[in-house]
């Protein structure tokens, strides 16, 4: 699991794969409500103006997240 | 036969489009109110299957059934106490695996459930395929097919509804899923303690007792230590002790364990039900192709900038017409009670305190309904979640949300807006600190009432630069919006920002219908508080105003003055001579002068005499005073009020020349009065509408917290600026 980086540092239109989710509590629970679990496929698709927050396209749909949030998120790419 | 009646809750993600298939269900036989204990809106309505009067309860949108938000307290609380016969859940088919995560969830607690299979059209469009019947076969659940904005398959899940909840007849059957080998055996041995305890007995099955405390739901938790301390101990430990293992196996949580298997059990089932397009799976779709115009780097915002100049102008240009029709209306109708009435308090009482005071909100009714007509178009749309992406970085630093822009806009972020609709808008902000950040700053943003109080005290006291002081203001409106923001979330409304995780839902088109029923739903909810709390503030204010009347020696010199002047007039006219202008002039002075010091009497005019004290540091006069007081009503107020102190009589808001010369020429009023006026009145109290407006939001702890404040802030910078002008000069 040497290629693990955080979603922050994800390049948009990376095909990426979830290997872990480090947030707990509310935070936690909310991107897991989501469907962001670890195995899930996401893909960068935007950053707003301000380069924060992200846009990430999960299989059927898109949601947004900041990038402290995408902090405990932990990708690998998935080509 | 007996009339039968049947509870059936709609449940769903937001953006699912629960509301779509509430309104097409239930018609216009809808009410809505509050679920009880928190500022979350209910919204209850009335369908027929047969003989059977339905109430179909529309469940706030959540995507889990945690004790997290309100949405999901009031949301499960329903499930948990009012046990409906049976639940309809909406699904937006097109993501049918995050949909089915809150079905799942219902499912555990064995709730008859039917799947709304939503959004039909848009999974074949995708050219994806759903079997629905292999659904029902893995889920146990009906599932019915359904395109809620056409109203397709409408009845037929009604119908399913209905026919489960006869089948089960009140019987809950709850799903099991397996939690895997480390967290299964923990909720047999919780189960059993559970129920050996009777913890929430009758209402909720044992073992979803047992994964809520897997999952640290507190509201179980102390549930749990209510029924019984012992076993509430018995079940933290076990909890305390899985916890500890998973965290030194594992690394991970059991609540991240139980949503992995509740995928998981998820993703079995849609592996089988769902079909995806072979060829075309790489397909980039319209709304994808939208976004990377719409939410670009560059252009993104521009055309946000167009997007809100617009609905901000058309709110205002369309709806100036129909609102001077109503203020018309209003007039004519005062006009008509003063000519059929005697003179007297009554009259005064009926003409200018209640007609003139609820006809100066009824006015604001076509503004208010054209205003939530492009609102709910826009979110409908989808473009106020892009709105919320984009300016979410710039809003974060200030403690609020993405989305706050738009109550700011409304309020009058552009000047000419209206706090009303600008606290309802507020509505939309799911997360509760940011709302109410927002929604205690916004009406600091230059309404279209407060602007001739700036263009007059602009026009008396920076004569031609009228544009200058009316952009200054617009733009410190702003400022002190958001530190004041900034300052909140620092202290009475401090915590952690809520989580931005956020949908962004394709762009689609809205429904008439559905824009339609939600503005009426929001103007009629205006317009009941016209009715009632704001007919109570007008006639107070008249009252405040009014009494105590002159002393009737004092009234007398005023009357016998003018009664003088009148005799010459008539006389003059009697004998067919020209009335010369003095002596027109004169009886109006005589009048207007019996005005001001009929207010200066009044208990609003003592108000204001006795607060020049408190006042004269902030440069304010006896008159000021009392036109701030009147502004606590409704900011329309002030310029009229200062108006009749200053002798003038009647002053029209709109052309107020006379007032600003006036006021440039009075020696207790300076620049440095003007100054620390314009500051005062952009930080002051909301009016009485948007404090009711509040109130509703938010409560009237927050409401009553904003009058306070607002004014305690209003003062200390207007006395800065007026102490700190006059040093400078």
């Amino acid at each position: 699991m040497d290629s693990c980086i955080t979603l922050r540092q994800a390049q948009v239109n990376q095909k990426l794969r979830i290997c872990s989710i480090g947030a707990e509590g509310e935070l936690g629970r909310r991107i897991r409500d989501m469907g962001l679990i670890p195995g899930a496929e996401v893909t960068v698709v935007g950053k707003a103006p301000l380069k924060d927050p992200v846009a990430l396209r999960l299989r059927d749909f898109t949601l947004t997240l900041r990038n402290s949030e995408a902090d405990h998120i932990v990708v690998e790419t998935a080509e | 036969m007996q009339k039968q009646t049947m509870t059936v809750g709609l449940a769903g993600n937001p953006n699912c489009g629960k509301t779509t298939l509430f309104n097409s269900l239930t018609g216009s036989h809808q009410h809505v109110g509050n679920w009880p204990g928190v500022t979350v809106e209910k919204k209850m309505g009335h369908a027929r299957v047969g003989e059977v009067e339905v109430d179909v309860v529309d469940l706030p949108g959540t995507y889990s059934l945690t004790a997290y938000s309100e949405e999901e307290k009031a949301a499960r609380n329903f499930l948990i106490e009012d046990r409906p016969a049976a639940v309809i859940s909406v699904l937006n088919a097109d993501a049918l695996e995050r949909n089915l995560y809150l079905a799942v969830q219902i499912m555990e607690l064995g709730v008859p459930l039917v799947l709304a299979l939503n959004m039909m059209d848009e999974v074949r469009k995708a050219g994806k395929d759903i079997d629905t019947a292999l659904l029902t076969k893995l889920t146990g659940c009906p599932a019915v097919e359904t395109v809620a904005r056409q109203g397709k398959g409408k009845r037929e899940i009604l119908q399913a509804a209905f026919d489960l909840a006869q089948e089960r007849d009140g019987t809950w059957i709850p799903l099991r899923i397996t939690y895997g080998p480390d967290l299964d055996p923990v909720l047999d041995e919780m189960e059993f303690i559970v129920q050996a305890a009777g913890i929430m007995a009758g209402k909720v099955p044992a073992r979803w007792v047992g994964i809520k405390y897997l999952e640290n739901d507190s509201s179980v938790i102390r549930r749990g230590r209510e029924a019984s301390p012992e076993a509430a101990d018995k079940l933290e430990a076990l909890t305390a002790k899985v916890a500890a293992h998973l965290r030194k196996t594992l690394n991970t949580s059991p609540d991240a364990i139980i949503a992995d298997y509740r995928y998981g059990y998820i993703a079995g089932i849609t592996r089988q039900v769902v079909r995806y397009p072979a060829i075309d799976h790489e397909r980039i779709r319209l709304s994808d192709r939208m976004d990377q115009v719409l939410t670009h780097q560059f252009a993104g915002p521009i055309v946000m900038g167009l997007v809100i100049y617009l609905l901000y102008t058309l709110t205002f240009a369309v709806g100036e017409v129909p609102m001077t029709w109503v203020q018309d209306a209003f007039a004519w109708l005062g006009e008509t009670v003063k000519d059929a009435m005697g003179d007297g308090l009554l009259r005064s009482l009926i003409v200018d305190g209640a007609i003139a005071g609820v006809g100066g909100v009824m006015g604001f009714v076509p503004l208010i309904m054209i205003m939530f007509f492009l609102l709910s178009a826009l979110e409908d749309t989808g473009y106020v979640a892009r709105m919320a992406y984009m300016l979410d970085r710039v809003f974060r630093i200030f403690g609020l949300h993405g989305t706050s822009v738009l109550p700011f806009i409304v309020s009058g972020g552009i000047a000419g807006g209206c706090a009303v609709p600008g606290v309802m808008a507020t509505r939309a902000l799911r997360s509760p600190k940011e709302k109410l950040a927002t929604l205690l700053t916004a009406p600091f943003m230059t309404c279209g009432a407060k602007v001739p109080v700036f263009l007059m005290l602009a026009a008396a006291f920076f004569p031609g630069h009228e544009a200058v002081v009316m952009s200054a203001v617009t733009l410190s409106a702003w400022v002190a919006a958001l530190l004041v923001a900034k300052l909140l979330r620092s202290t009475v409304v401090r915590g952690e920002s809520t989580p931005f995780v956020m949908e962004l839902p394709p762009y689609r088109m809205p429904t008439l219908r559905g824009l339609c029923i939600h503005t009426w739903e929001r103007s009629w909810e205006y317009m009941r508080k016209a009715g009632t709390i704001i007919l109570a503030i007008s006639i107070l204010i008249w009252a405040a105003m009014t009494f105590p009347a002159l002393p009737e020696d004092a009234a007398k010199t005023f009357t016998d003055r003018a009664d003088a002047v009148t005799v010459q007039i008539d006389d003059l006219k009697a004998k067919g001579q020209e009335v010369p202008a003095e002596l027109d002039n004169a009886l109006a002075t005589a009048e207007a002068e019996q005005s001001e010091a009929a207010l200066r009497n009044s208990f609003a005019g003592r108000a204001g005499v006795a607060m020049e004290s408190i006042t004269s540091p902030a440069g304010f006069n006896w008159r000021v005073n009392i036109a701030l007081l009147g502004g606590f009503a409704a900011k329309e107020v002030i310029v009229s009020t200062l108006g009749t102190a200053y002798s003038l009589g009647e002053i029209d808001a709109e052309d107020a020349a006379p007032l600003s010369e006036m006021l440039s020429k009075d020696e207790s009023f300076s620049k440095a009065a003007a100054l620390a006026l314009i500051a005062f009145v952009i930080l002051y109290a909301p009016c009485s509408v948007t404090i009711v407006a509040m109130a509703k939001e938010a409560g009237w702890k927050w409401a009553l917290f904003s009058m306070t404040f607002n004014t305690g802030l209003a003062y200390v910078v207007a006395v800065i600026i007026f102490q700190a002008s006059r040093l400078l000069a």
